[in-house]
């Protein structure tokens, strides 16, 4: 194939992938970059209310982030290094937070720590169970980032500086600290975005005393109808988003340096001596306490009426009450999730299968910044997408308010990056030449990536689509701003049961609750039965 | 039947392939042998229409320069092979005859399997083959479509040494056997004089020798020939009459060598180890190299000199002696 006529394949399938963006991401941003300016955009940004906002996301980001690392570093270790029964399970086990919806991990600190909460102590609408939830959201990004590389470096130059006279601190202090410096920083980078962007556990757990900037655009839209200030804030938001990801573009870049790397069975061991097992055994405890606590509570907490332990609260969901919270049986919703969640699957797919596809080979600054556009709707933050939908696509040229396409249109959005940064190492990791071998005993370029790419790729791609599923299913931030008010989905149904009084209210949301979070972590083990290797660094 | 014109490409700056024409023809075996980075591999590549050139390729008289890989007809072995990893031994095999169109490809499998010598092989998985077995494999899946042309990239390359000896005699009986036209490139002088009729040799992209085995070893085209084949006594002279003006002193040389400057090779059978001769020199090193003793002298002027010479005759190392050239082991090289 003559370079010319490959540049013209890759601009092809990166078609449809720059269209979807420019329609359904830039050109909404565009439309919220025009209301602001048209405000007194410089009124806002030095309005007192707005700076407390933005330095409270700034220091809860920050704390929060610290906090990840203090409790997930230790545990990244115990995955990397040491040996024990139930680890893989263990590892699927602790990686399900991160794919929970927001709104499921905010009614289950609520069921935990709320008014009635099991613990006894209420501490909702305080800044701790903010931070809390967020420890137990990014716990998994800490140890799957940090601890995939761990697992993988060599620790016999561990053992080299043992030899060379360093006592075993001074070993890792001096030899794997370095090595693991910047995956250390890309993990609190990516922390810290996922927590400054963060919606919906500061809706259902901050009250009204604490607002991110998600939650003050999404309030200025829905209860203030003040669309200018909402995209003000969003375009604020959105300058922070592009410096952090720029950043995390450098340190990604930076962290292609050459490490000696091994296979992760031969770097583990059976731990040793009491030290180790105490190590061991307080982590454990901390996992189980920090991950699964919260999710335990909740499943207890959706089947407890008032008379002892039963299936009221899910009987209730079948309920179609005049004067409902959602003006159809709540039962509806999960079908309108997986119905929406299903399309947004196939059309992440599509899209990020495609430019995956384009960007296999590594050259060149287009592919990179191509790379980096895609991953702008992930750090961007949801409500900015769905704010951006509502006020872009509400009108001619582009009219989609009565289309059923529009929620998985947003959800995708937001999935797009997933099936990217699945699929796309996968593919590059597929040696060229077995492409130019196919291709020199006669197979079409089509037919060779049919032969050659797609038996090594399908595992990625069922993968990415639970992803996308999964990401769709709990979407939460955008899809708020535009699902259509008898459509809900469940985190939305979910979200207006939560923001009701009652008993009844309560446990209808505890019990939607549990479906997701068995729908979501369902989907998520089946994937992890799968075994990709090392993926999920995000 | 292969002809390459003119071909010539660029990375960067750097030069891989320089104007590079030539002809094989129709079940000629052809080595091409060259250094790492002498655009051996690139010349390959070319040819199969894995990468762009400036220039012609021609096959049967037909220019291919635009036709893409898979509709050339031409067959590649990769170098460390390129083996279908998720596919098994038959699998690797049938992928040729599949992708032009035959259904049933069992007999023809079991045919080239028998012929490389894994008859019955065909249901085990790549990865647990050995080097030379998966050499094998690599060799009848780019049999299998029955290429007009076979390109071998480094064939041997990851052998070891008795495995690579013994397959390079199986591989050139196979080939006149079946009257496959072979371009073949590799870095082993042994591998490439064994293999083919013909040897080119290159020299950072350009072709700085061709000729037979034979030819290429008694008259190196220059001295980049000569050293590469591993002869290093190489020094710049002054011809006048039948006698060199050398480094090492006046040395007689064929009769008929052009007049004037040039450089001139002894090769190391030339350089006697006598009592008596105009040149003394020191034993520097001595190497046994089983049939015969490698001497590294240190003459009393000019660049050190390579010897070799019969085990009971070796002087000792720090001996001094005396040296003389024979003329019938002395090349004037032309380039």
């Amino acid at each position: 194939m003559t370079a010319r006529r490959s540049a013209a394949a890759r601009a092809g399938l990166l078609a449809l992938p720059l269209a979807f963006l420019a329609v359904f991401f830039a050109y909404p941003v565009a439309s919220i970059v025009g209301l602001g300016l048209r405000g007194a955009a410089w009124d806002v940004v030095t309005d007192p209310d707005v700076l407390s906002v933005l330095w409270f996301t700034i220091w809860q980001a920050a704390a929060s982030t610290a906090l990840t690392l203090v409790v997930a570093l230790p545990g990244a270790y115990v995955f990397a290094r040491l040996d024990f029964p139930g680890k893989s399970l263990l590892r699927a086990a602790v990686t399900v937070p991160f794919v929970l919806p927001t709104v499921v991990v905010g009614a289950a600190f609520l069921a935990l720590i709320g008014q009635g909460g099991v613990l006894g102590v209420q501490l909702d609408r305080t800044v701790w169970a903010i931070l809390a939830a967020h420890v137990f959201f990014n716990y998994a990004v800490v140890v799957r980032t940090v601890g995939g590389l761990w697992a993988h470096l060599d620790p016999r130059q561990e053992e080299a500086a043992q030899v060379l006279g360093a006592n075993r601190w001074r070993a890792w202090l001096s030899v794997t600290l370095p090595a693991l410096a910047p995956a250390v920083g890309a993990a609190a980078l990516m922390v810290f975005l996922f927590t400054f962007t963060s919606f919906g556990v500061i809706q259902i757990l901050g009250g009204p005393r604490y607002a991110t900037l998600e939650v003050e655009i999404y309030r200025q839209t829905a209860q203030l109808l003040d669309l200018p200030v909402a995209a003000v804030l969003s375009l604020l938001q959105f300058a922070v988003v592009c410096v952090l990801l720029a950043f995390h573009g450098w340190t990604l870049r930076r962290r292609e340096s050459a490490l000696t790397l091994v296979s992760a069975v031969s770097a583990a061991r059976k731990p040793r001596g009491l030290g180790q097992w105490t190590f061991l055994v307080v982590n454990l405890v901390v996992m189980a306490v920090l991950l699964l606590g919260p999710l335990a509570v909740l499943v207890e907490r959706s089947f407890a009426t008032a008379d002892g332990y039963g299936l009221e609260f899910y009987r209730a969901l079948g309920r179609n009450d005049t004067g409902s919270t959602l003006f159809v049986a709540p039962w509806e919703a999960v079908g309108n999730s997986l119905l929406f969640g299903a399309a947004a699957t196939v059309i992440a797919l599509v899209v990020g299968g495609l430019a995956a596809a384009a960007m296999t080979r590594r050259a060149g600054s287009l592919v990179r910044s191509v790379d980096a556009v895609l991953m702008l709707p992930l750090g961007t933050s949801a409500v900015t997408v769905g704010f951006g939908f509502l006020i872009a696509l509400d009108g001619p040229p582009l009219d989609l308010r009565q289309s059923v396409l529009l929620v998985p249109l947003a959800q995708a959005l937001v999935a797009v990056p997933f099936v990217v940064r699945t699929i796309l190492p996968v593919l590059r990791a597929v040696d060229e030449r077995l492409r130019e071998a196919a291709a020199v005993l006669g197979a079409s370029p089509l037919r060779a990536w049919h032969e050659v790419d797609l038996p090594i790729v399908w595992r990625a791609l069922l993968v990415a689509a639970g992803f996308a599923f999964a990401v769709s299913l709990g979407e939460f931030g955008a899809t708020v701003f535009i699902a259509r008010p008898d459509a809900p989905t469940l985190p939305i149904a979910i979200f207006r049961f939560l923001a009701r009084p009652g008993d009844l209210n309560y446990g209808q949301a505890m019990a939607l609750s549990t479906i997701l979070m068995v729908l979501c972590a369902g989907s998520l083990l089946v994937l992890e039965r799968l075994k990709l290797g090392r993926s999920g660094e995000f | 039947m292969l002809q390459l014109d003119s071909l010539t490409v660029r990375f960067g700056p750097h030069v891989a392939l320089n104007d590079v024409t030539l002809d094989v023809a129709e079940h000629e075996i052809v080595s091409v042998l060259g250094p790492s980075g002498s655009g051996k591999s690139t010349l390959l590549r070319v040819v199969a229409g894995l990468q762009p050139s400036a220039g012609r390729v021609l096959l049967d008289g037909a220019d291919v320069s635009a036709v893409p890989p898979h509709r050339r007809g031409v067959g590649l072995m990769f170098q460390d092979h390129a083996l279908f990893p998720q596919r098994d031994v038959a699998g690797n095999v049938a992928f040729g005859p599949r992708m032009h169109g035959q259904r049933d490809t069992a007999g023809r499998v079991e045919e080239l399997l028998a012929l490389v010598g894994l008859a019955g092989a065909g249901a085990r998985a790549v990865t647990t083959l050995s080097g030379g077995e998966q050499q094998r494999v690599a060799l009848a899946r780019a049999l299998a479509p029955e290429p007009r042309v076979l390109m071998l990239d480094e064939p041997l390359g990851q052998l070891d040494r008795t495995l690579r000896e013994r397959l390079v005699v199986e591989l050139r009986q196979l080939f006149t056997r079946l009257g496959t036209t072979v371009l073949a490139v590799t870095h082993d002088q042994g591998e490439a004089f064994a293999l083919s009729d013909r040897v080119v040799v290159m020299d950072a992209g350009r072709i700085a020798q061709v000729g037979t085995a034979q030819e290429v070893w008694s008259q190196p085209a220059s001295a980049f020939v000569a050293r590469f084949l591993g002869f290093e006594n190489v020094v710049a002279a002054v011809v006048r009459g039948d006698v060199a003006d050398t480094p090492w002193g006046p040395i007689r040389v064929p009769a008929g060598t052009p007049q004037g400057q040039c450089d001139l090779l002894v090769r190391p059978n030339g350089v006697l180890v006598k009592d008596r001769g105009k040149l003394g020199a020191t034993v520097a090193a001595r190497t046994f190299r089983g049939d015969h003793v490698a001497l590294l002298l240190t003459p009393e002027r000019g660049p050190q000199l390579e010897a070799s010479c019969r085990l009971q005759d070796a002087p000792e190392p720090g001996a001094a002696v005396r040296l003389v050239f024979d003329a019938a082991e002395v090349v004037p090289l032309p380039g």
